[in-house]
């Protein structure tokens, strides 16, 4: 078997006497699609920012194609390529959509080049008619797709996805299903969602956090059919 | 009109006026008024340097005039020991920009919160006052420049055309070059606002974390601003120390970093226009308060107006409660209006570009 693109070692964060992630090992191979899951609190956006340089781990490490990148910038760590879509859309408010794209696709390319590029990520994310328009005054969806466009016009290897489908209607829903589907045919993604509608449209292998540990990790028809998963986390949904 | 013609006429409209300006000013007024209006030009450069640190990098740095008064006294010292002026101007840049390299390196790469920024920096130009002003004694010299201490350094010889020690400035002169070094200053921050460094220090205001998580490293790119400002802050500290042939501590004190903080706010932050016409109407007013002295009357009106400072921060109060974002943008977005409605909805409010201003 190949050599995982993304791997953690016994990784650890404690905040003060909080653990709030506890001896993780993670593995993600060429390519994957992974679903994370878990309650609230059970550590998934810590764990994300470990992985992007946002935090420094308190124990452990994190390889990304064998290099050990847990004491790296954040900034190194996206050269390196691995991009992030945060919870909560974390975008230049200040600045038109244009621009927005602008500032991700200047970091790889230059001049027309970057004009192109941005012009193609616009129609990718259907913002070619809201390019001129400040990113603050769009909608909490639209602000999505803006910051899922800056993701992808730096090209990364790996993308995280932190609650894609979040605050989205329907049938914005559907289509972040589609386009995570397509991201996936040429990378690697590890998602972290509640809406399991939205996951079995996405996801083959879920793995499930609870209290900043892995639970358990199984394809997603058996994790909906395993009891300990209902009882920490979907007991709810999977009632409904 | 769209967004960019729209700038593209005001960049033609600041050439022309300022072109005007200086060809004309010199021919209409008398030398007195001409030598009011060059210092004028020299602290709107000053107002410039602060334009770009903290409307444009969002640095906020509250001693400005430490680099300021640096660069006056590193030209005053280098003057007196040098006697040919290219050499003293070329320090009086080089010196505040390796000062502000230096602290900024501190600061930024020791990820110094925002607040405390403001806190240091404005430590830093209080100990410098403190410092030069405790110099007063003869035992304090740098080669054959007297530090002088609260007393200043008197008598500062003024420039000279590059390499001949014989062709000193005069007084229009300067005017001269206090324009079109301030105009030279605009139209160069302009170009660099409009390049790639500029959008990304402006995208780095806007969201420092986003920048980062695209590969920027926003220390380097808040280093870089910061000493540019540094360096152009040095650059009108060396044309100050010429204008009055005089530098003294009090332009590393409190009053004075103050100042410059007011123009950019009076005139808008995130333009390059807004602090110049809040340097230069702010200062203008400091020069119209101050003729208006009282006679020793009784005028409680006139003693109030009389009193600059009690002006300055009602002026001061008044912005950041009612004009927050600064005379200019706000001209700006009542003029956008205005066309918005004069166009029936046709047009949308563009966006302000990152070049603009």
């Amino acid at each position: 078997m190949a050599a995982p693109l993304l791997q953690t070692q016994d990784l650890s964060m404690h905040f003060g006497g909080v653990r709030a992630v506890r001896h993780v090992n993670f593995s993600l191979a060429e390519g994957e699609l992974r679903c994370l899951i878990g309650p609230n609190g059970a550590g998934k956006s810590t764990f994300f920012k470990m992985l992007t340089g946002q935090l420094e781990p308190t124990h452990g490490q994190v390889l990304f194609r064998g290099k050990d990148i847990s004491h790296a910038h954040a900034h190194d760590i996206a050269r390196l390529g691995i991009g992030i879509k945060t919870q909560v859309p974390s975008v230049f408010d200040g600045l038109s959509v244009r621009e927005n794209i602008w500032l991700a696709a200047n970091r790889l390319h230059a001049g027309d080049k970057t004009r192109r590029v941005v012009d193609e990520m616009l129609t990718r994310v259907g913002l070619t008619e809201a390019a001129d328009r400040l990113v603050g005054q769009l909608a909490h969806g639209q602000r999505q797709w803006v910051e899922l466009g800056l993701v992808l016009a730096t090209d990364p290897e790996l993308i995280l996805l932190d609650e894609p489908a979040a605050g989205m209607t329907h049938e914005e829903v559907n289509k972040t299903a589609e386009l995570v589907r397509e991201i996936n045919r040429t990378k690697a993604l590890i998602v972290v969602e509640h809406d399991m509608q939205f996951i079995r449209m996405i996801a083959k292998q879920v793995t499930v956090f609870n209290q900043g540990s892995v639970l358990v990790e199984d394809t997603v028809d058996n994790i909906m059919r395993n009891p300990q998963v209902r009882d920490v986390y979907l007991g709810k949904q999977a009632a409904a | 009109m769209n967004a960019r013609s729209l700038n593209l006429v005001g960049l033609g409209l600041v050439g022309v006026v300022g072109v005007a300006f200086l060809v004309l000013v010199p021919r209409v007024v008398e030398l007195d008024v001409v030598l009011e209006l060059t210092v004028y030009m020299i602290m709107a450069i000053l107002a410039l340097s602060l334009a770009l640190v903290w409307g444009y990098g969002g640095i906020l740095c509250f001693g400005q005039s430490a680099f300021f008064g640096l660069g006056a006294y590193t030209y005053a010292i280098a003057m007196f020991n040098i006697g040919e002026s290219t050499v003293p101007l070329l320090l009086a840049v080089i010196v505040p920009a390796a000062f502000a390299a230096l602290l900024g390196y501190f600061m930024f790469y020791g990820r110094i919160s925002d607040v405390y920024l403001g806190v240091i920096t404005l430590t830093v130009t209080l100990i410098l006052f403190n410092s030069i002003n405790s110099t007063a004694g003869p035992e304090f010299h740098i080669g054959s420049a007297r530090l002088g201490g609260f007393n200043g350094i008197p008598g500062i010889p003024p420039l000279n055309f590059p390499g001949n020690k014989a062709a000193p400035i005069d007084l229009e002169g300067m005017f001269y070059l206090a324009t079109a070094a301030l105009l030279a200053t605009y139209f160069g921050l302009r170009l660099l606002l409009a390049s790639r460094f500029g959008r990304i220090i402006v995208g780095i205001r806007e969201n420092e974390r986003r920048a980062e998580l695209l590969g920027y490293d926003p220390r380097a790119y808040k280093l870089a601003t910061f000493t540019i400002g540094g360096a152009l802050a040095g650059f009108a500290g060396c044309l100050f120390a010429n204008w009055g042939n005089f530098v003294s501590p009090t332009i590393f004190g409190l009053a004075q970093s103050a100042q410059i903080i007011i123009w950019v706010i009076v005139g808008g932050r995130g333009t390059l226009i807004g602090p110049i016409v809040g340097c230069i109407g702010i200062q203008w007013l400091t020069t119209a308060l101050g003729a208006n002295q009282p006679s020793g009357g009784s005028d409680l009106w006139a003693k109030i107006f009389a009193n600059a400072p009690l002006i300055f921060g009602i002026i001061l109060i008044a912005f950041v409660l009612l004009v927050p974002k600064g005379l200019v943008p706000t001209l700006g977005d009542i003029g956008q209006s205005l066309l918005a409605s004069r166009g029936k909805g046709a047009k949308r409010l563009q966006p302000k570009r990152a070049e603009e201003g």
